[in-house]
């Protein structure tokens, strides 16, 4: 029995952020009353001309120099062409697509992913395109189907790896999508809903025995709505293929479906031959061209990527790699904890309340950083506040608690609740004698030999100042006092 | 150049045309004289003319990404043999 190595070939449509579709001006949203947003462009209505959305274009161009592309349309025009098949869910009888190796607006780059040894492998990208999504179709019980065009002609960009694949398993395919869609998320060009279609994954999926020149014969594996399933459906089909080709199977060319429940995938449709798309240049479209001083622009205007943040963070603020990738993990969640560290907040600090405490509290709530009451300046000012003794770290989560629910500042909190640190040592020497002297036995037993009644003592202290000693002065009084 | 009858039934096919023998006969002779007018063009001599990816000299037509008002749904619906619940409807779609 061989060793066999999976490759795994990874398509990616990515719908776009834009607030209008590609060929015309009707609104682009989720869900809504089924064809509420249509026009003689997007339902195919003879005389219609489709013009192009210059943000989702830019978009793509965007996207294509994140992930290190060469730009179509620089050297060589761009165009749009034409897809043609017959299936209700595209009205015009073709999808508006880009076609061909150097035509796309993106072509030629890569994506480091990181590896479980702490290093990066770099995953190459053969075309970035933009084309137009397709309407929904919906099976009616009553027979036939409907169709709602809504979302016939939102922008769809397609991201396509290289051939033959630099993925080998789907823990490589699973970082692959996380990082990519960290990536468009941090470019603004999606919002990486996985769960309502706007990101979608179609893994081709094959295995040939280790060494082996060829490859095996893939399966393309459909319904992969989650980070997980892209995980499992992967390794599904890898040990699916395994076990047919030990049996004396032959396999076939097939799309495959993802059963979430039973993590198993089934047969949809065997692709018998490569369908006969008749490509063509659009006619209705006329080539794209960008000059070099633009696409540097859009270069230069790009915003720091998630890799660099995470680069940052751990060397410049010395965060642990586990801290630095929950930071990075949403845009706005880096940009929340640079927008503290801008204000004068001490980074680890900052980023221990950020994972902890705070990201606690919003994720109990279902919100984001932004809806929550608690700003930068809060963080910041607590911050302030525990470094320079005003309160303990014990008082300071109470205090955060209170900011979460009432918005008002630390400061005023920490004042309105008499809660500041008392580091007088008078003060305290008073209460830890006073402790002493109400538990003569503890004492006794403490100069006795048994040193673990100490911390009761310190229970004992804290209680009477209501938490408000400062600990270290609690603690070096009380070796004083015991010793004497 | 002359297009065969499978040709035919090819395009016939993607084109989701049910044809019977006498119909792929006649179109394969209306489509083989289409096709004779390009051999006319292609006898032109383009010397010294690039090829070109578009016939006008535009480009870069573009639109700023400001949505517009839609159809009214019933305005959407109203060409449509049928139609159900806001949705336009066809025969059961199998997939092949």
């Amino acid at each position: 029995m061989p060793n066999y190595v999976t490759s795994v070939g990874m398509e990616v449509h990515a719908e776009l952020s834009t607030k209008s579709k590609m060929f015309c001006r009707c609104q682009v949203a989720f869900g809504g009353e089924p064809n509420t947003r249509t026009c003689p462009v997007c339902l195919a209505l003879p005389g219609s001309l489709p013009v192009p959305n210059r943000e989702a274009i830019e978009m793509v161009i965007k996207t294509a120099l994140a992930l290190n592309c060469k730009i179509g349309g620089t050297k060589e025009e761009s165009i749009f062409h034409r897809k043609n098949y017959f299936y209700p869910d595209i009205p015009k009888g073709f999808q508006t697509t880009q076609y061909g190796e150097e035509n796309p607006f993106g072509y030629h780059g890569y994506l480091e992913i990181p590896t479980p040894d702490g290093g990066t492998k770099r995953i190459g990208i053969r075309r970035i395109h933009l084309e137009e999504d397709t309407g929904k179709l919906m099976h009616l019980p009553s027979g036939g189907s409907g169709i709602d065009y809504n979302r016939a002609g939102t922008p769809l960009m397609e991201i396509v790896t290289d051939f033959p694949p630099d993925i080998h398993n789907g823990e490589e395919a699973k970082e692959y999508l996380s990082q990519l869609r960290q990536i468009l998320m941090y470019l603004g060009v999606c919002d990486g809903k996985m769960e309502e279609g706007s990101l979608r994954c179609e893994p081709n999926i094959s295995i040939a025995p280790e060494g082996s020149k060829e490859l095996g014969v893939k399966s393309e594996l459909k319904n992969l709505n989650s980070f997980r399933s892209v995980q499992m459906g992967i390794a599904f089909e890898s040990r699916r293929q395994e076990a047919a080709l030990e049996n004396g199977e032959t396999l076939l060319q097939e799309t495959r479906g993802w059963n979430e429940q039973k993590e198993s995938s089934f047969a949809m449709r065997i692709k018998e031959a490569e369908n006969d798309y008749r490509y063509f240049p659009c006619p209705d479209l006329v080539p794209m061209s960008f000059t070099p001083e633009y696409i540097e622009e859009l270069r230069a205007n790009l915003p720091e990527l998630p890799l660099a943040k995470f680069q940052r963070y751990t060397q410049e603020y010395g965060l642990s790699a586990y801290d630095a990738n929950l930071l990075i993990s949403e845009r706005e969640w880096a940009y929340w904890f640079e927008e503290a560290i801008e204000k004068g907040g001490e980074p680890k600090a900052i980023c221990n309340w950020m994972n902890s405490d705070f990201a606690k509290m919003l994720n109990e709530e279902g919100i984001t950083s932004r809806q929550s009451k608690i700003t930068p300046d809060h963080l910041v000012e607590l911050v302030k506040l525990i470094e320079d003794g005003t309160i303990s770290g014990k008082i300071a989560k109470t205090i955060f608690a209170k900011a979460y629910e009432t918005g008002d500042m630390p400061k005023k909190l920490v004042e309105a609740s008499g809660a500041t640190q008392i580091s007088d040592t008078g003060a305290i020497k008073a209460q830890v004698q006073a402790v002493l002297d109400a538990n003569p036995d503890v004492v006794a037993k403490y100069k006795g030999g048994n040193m673990g009644v100490k911390g009761f003592l310190v229970g004992q202290i804290m209680k009477a100042t209501q938490g408000r000693a400062n600990p270290g002065i609690v603690q070096q009084l009380l070796d004083e006092l015991l010793s004497s | 150049m002359a297009i065969s009858l499978d040709e035919v039934r090819h395009v016939a096919k993607l084109a989701r045309l049910d044809l019977d023998e006498p119909e792929i006969m006649s179109l394969q002779t209306e489509l083989n004289a289409l096709i004779g007018h390009f051999s006319d063009i292609q006898a032109v001599d383009f010397g010294g003319v690039d090829p070109k990816l578009h016939a006008s000299n535009l480009t870069n037509v573009w639109a700023e990404d400001v949505p517009r008002s839609s159809f009214k749904r019933e305005l959407a619906l109203k060409n449509a043999p049928m139609s159900k619940a806001g949705l336009f409807l066809v025969p059961m779609i199998i997939e092949d």
